[in-house]
């Protein structure tokens, strides 16, 4: 059997992801046995057919942010079997996605003293925003045994199966001391997806959530524990306006808190759970 | 408001101007533009497009601890450097001083990402260039053994990064004041008995590089590093030039200039309107002195007479480093003890400070203003790419003129070579240029 063409893309991201490949060490050797890599710019000068040539399976990393990243991951798309978006970015918009909630103009002029040169779009997305994406890898940067086993996954023709839920769980398995119940840190490890392997708690801080929402957060009930360590509504739309800003759940919620913190309207009431009739509580 | 921030940055830093405070990506995709007319070179444009992402403004208005946390999303192959620059701007502004235990955690800290981001850069970038393969997996077909011990060098970096800041891209363990853990002395001792069985493949590194035929270029340039009192700079030091420049890092400004040209979203920088270098040439030139003594009898033994002016020298320089913090590493782990607290703890005031740290390719230059709460109200960052920008453009006008009798492919992989001894970012220095050459 023929091995598979893999291609790696980068878009607008700080190449930590690739990179993810490229820390594989002798593991890369091994990969490079096992799949034909034939387009990773990064990596070798060898570039196969090309950008666009067609491969079996596509990983892209970065956000789409200029005019030409769109028709980009279009083509790319079209010459795919397969696209794989890996990272915070390629997954949610990334932290470059904090311009989405201001005015591009004003971005533009304050770095650049000549912005009529600079090209880019007002916002940063995903590309599931622009195409149908085959599997997401969430994390900033994603972890490499979860790399691993998409591309095992992918290779093996069976879907992939990332764990959802909270990184609380894990964290609570390895024992470590809790750094919200203990010290009062604004740990967002109870609505952050599992993944990273709770590094912060490990290294005695507070998860910033660079994996993203797990998938049943209960966000304003963290916001409502967070203002119990005397944080007001601002800051949690601080803590959740940050890598994964552009994710539905965070964007949705960071904007009743913001709106809350304007003394616009007040939170939806914490919810109870009614328990059905006939059953005494 | 912004440009009345950006005033009083001016006047502040006295008549030179700091143009703008400019952030540039660079790590993605670039090209080359070379126009030739009757030998000479009439257009040389070295295009970067990779697209911005605007970090300097979105800083504003964050907090002094997510400081660490942003900037190391900048680069996926220097987050330290980044890290570290931050968090010793962050310090001055805040009037912190860090006592000696913490300091030594900091160079620890930098000795890994030395290790790892150089070990990548010669074995997954360079070398093949000179051995003539297109990538170190097919290098490896035929060296296994010298890829093998590459790959176990960048290993070495990166797990001492895993230990102090969880992984090693985006590690999380820095914060201004220190860190927020310190290694336990289990794992200080289990770094330390790695750090002392790979010496001796730091060592062959540098032999086998030093061994390897490179290219004999000179290029009149000047070299620019750190330069600390009393070791071989990293975290701390004076910003220092081989033809006499000497200043505290508070006044890059007055002497530094950056400026956008239409063809880049990265931005140029020139030292009293001239082109310079930084990076692991740059900073040896300036350092041999400091160098450790069993660093210095081993670069005794390379076939290159230092102070260097030849750019195809730095993956020599990058081997020589990789031992520079291999012996710094057992050096500081052999005398590890836990310290007390981590961290300095951190009372903001208003105020602005400086940082400026050697990333493994360069210079790396912060300024943040931070108001009495500790927020960012102004941050410039002046990344070592950009400042090598105007040098790589120089020194690939000289290339073309050495090598006009070459084919459009030869010469093309010829400055492709040139431009990776700068290591400009990962992703563009493997397949960095397209290079469009019209011959008149």
């Amino acid at each position: 059997m023929a091995k598979a063409r893999i291609a790696v893309h980068k878009f607008s991201s700080c190449d930590g992801c690739q990179l993810q490949f490229l820390t594989l060490e002798e593991e890369l050797l091994q990969l490079a046995e096992r799949v034909e890599i034939s387009y990773f710019v990064e990596a070798t000068s060898n570039l196969g057919d090309g950008p666009y040539g067609s491969y079996d399976v596509s990983f892209v990393e970065g956000s789409v942010s200029t005019p030409d990243e769109v028709e980009r991951i279009r083509k790319i798309r079209d010459n795919s079997r397969m696209v794989v978006a890996i990272g915070a970015c390629a997954t949610a918009g990334g932290i470059q996605a904090l311009r989405n909630w201001g005015d591009l103009q004003s971005y533009k002029t304050s770095v650049y003293p000549q912005p009529e040169h600079i090209e880019a779009l007002p916002t940063s997305t995903p590309f599931s925003e622009h195409i149908r994406v085959d599997a997401q890898l969430a994390g900033c940067p994603p972890n490499q045994g979860q790399l691993k086993y998409v591309l095992s996954s992918v290779l093996a023709g069976v879907q992939a199966r990332i764990p959802r839920e909270s990184i609380c769980l894990q964290c609570k398995r390895d024992g470590n001391v809790c750094v919200l119940v203990a010290q009062e840190q604004p740990c967002m490890g109870p609505i952050t997806k599992t993944g990273c392997g709770a590094l912060c708690p490990h290294q005695e801080r507070d998860c910033y959530s660079c994996f993203g929402p797990a998938d049943t957060a209960n966000i304003d009930a963290m916001g409502r524990r967070f203002m119990g360590t005397g944080m007001p509504p601002g800051g949690v739309v601080h803590r959740l306006r940050f890598i994964y800003n552009w994710a539905p759940q965070y964007r949705e919620a960071s904007q009743r808190w913001l709106d809350h913190a304007g003394g616009f309207r007040t939170l939806p009431p914490a919810v109870t759970v009614t328990p059905p009739s006939g059953v005494q509580p | 408001m912004n440009d009345v921030n950006r005033q009083a940055e001016f006047a502040a830093v006295g008549a030179r101007r700091v143009d703008v405070p400019i952030l540039t990506r660079v790590e993605g995709e670039g090209a080359l533009h070379v126009g030739l007319e009757g030998g000479q070179v009439t257009d040389l444009r070295l295009r970067i497009f990779e697209p911005p992402r605007f970090f300097e403004h979105f800083l504003r208005s964050r907090t002094w601890r997510e400081v660490p946390d942003i900037v190391a999303r900048i680069c996926g192959i220097c987050p330290v450097a980044y890290q570290m620059s931050a968090c010793n701007a962050i310090e001055m502004a805040f009037g912190v001083e860090v006592p000696p235990p913490i300091r030594d955690l900091k160079r620890l800290f930098y000795c890994g990402e030395w290790i790892e981001s150089h070990a990548l850069h010669i074995h997954l970038l360079a070398v093949p260039d000179f051995l003539g393969y297109p990538d170190a997996i097919t290098l490896a077909k035929d060296y296994p053994e010298a890829v093998r011990r590459g790959m176990h060098l960048q290993g070495l970096g990166n797990g001492l990064l895993q230990v102090m800041g969880g992984r090693p891209v985006n590690p999380v363990g820095a914060v201004p004041g220190g860190f927020y853990r310190a290694p336990s002395r289990t794992e200080a001792r289990d770094m330390l008995r790695k750090f002392r069985e790979a010496l001796p493949l730091a060592e062959q590194l540098v032999r086998w590089v030093g061994g390897l035929q490179l290219p004999d270029v000179t290029r009149e340039v000047t070299s620019v590093s750190l330069r600390a009192d009393d070791e071989y700079p990293m975290n701390y030091g004076r910003i220092v030039s081989d033809r006499g420049l000497d200043i505290a890092v508070s006044e890059f400004g007055q002497h530094f200039r950056e400026f956008q040209v239409p063809h880049s979203t990265a931005l140029h920088a020139l030292l009293h309107d001239e082109p310079y270098w930084v990076g692991p040439v740059p900073r040896l030139n300036n350092n041999l002195d400091r160098l450790p003594p069993s660093t210095a009898k081993l670069l005794g033994e390379t076939p290159v007479s230092w102070p260097s002016q030849n750019p195809y020298h730095s993956a020599l320089a990058r081997a020589i480093e990789i031992h520079v913090a291999v012996v710094e590493a057992i050096r500081l782990l052999e005398s590890y003890g836990t310290p007390p607290k981590p961290h300095v703890d951190i009372v903001p005031r208003a105020g602005v400070g400086y940082g400026c740290t050697e990333a493994p390719r360069g210079i790396l230059w912060h300024r943040y203003e931070l108001d009495d709460q500790g927020k960012v109200v102004h941050a410039t960052i002046v990344p070592p790419t950009s400042q090598n920008q105007a040098q790589m453009e120089a020194d690939m006008r000289a290339s073309i003129l050495e090598n006009l009798h070459l084919s459009d492919g030869d010469l093309r992989l010829r400055l492709e070579s040139g431009i990776r001894n700068y290591d400009p970012c990962i992703s563009c220095s493997t397949h960095f240029l397209k290079l469009t050459v019209e011959r008149r």
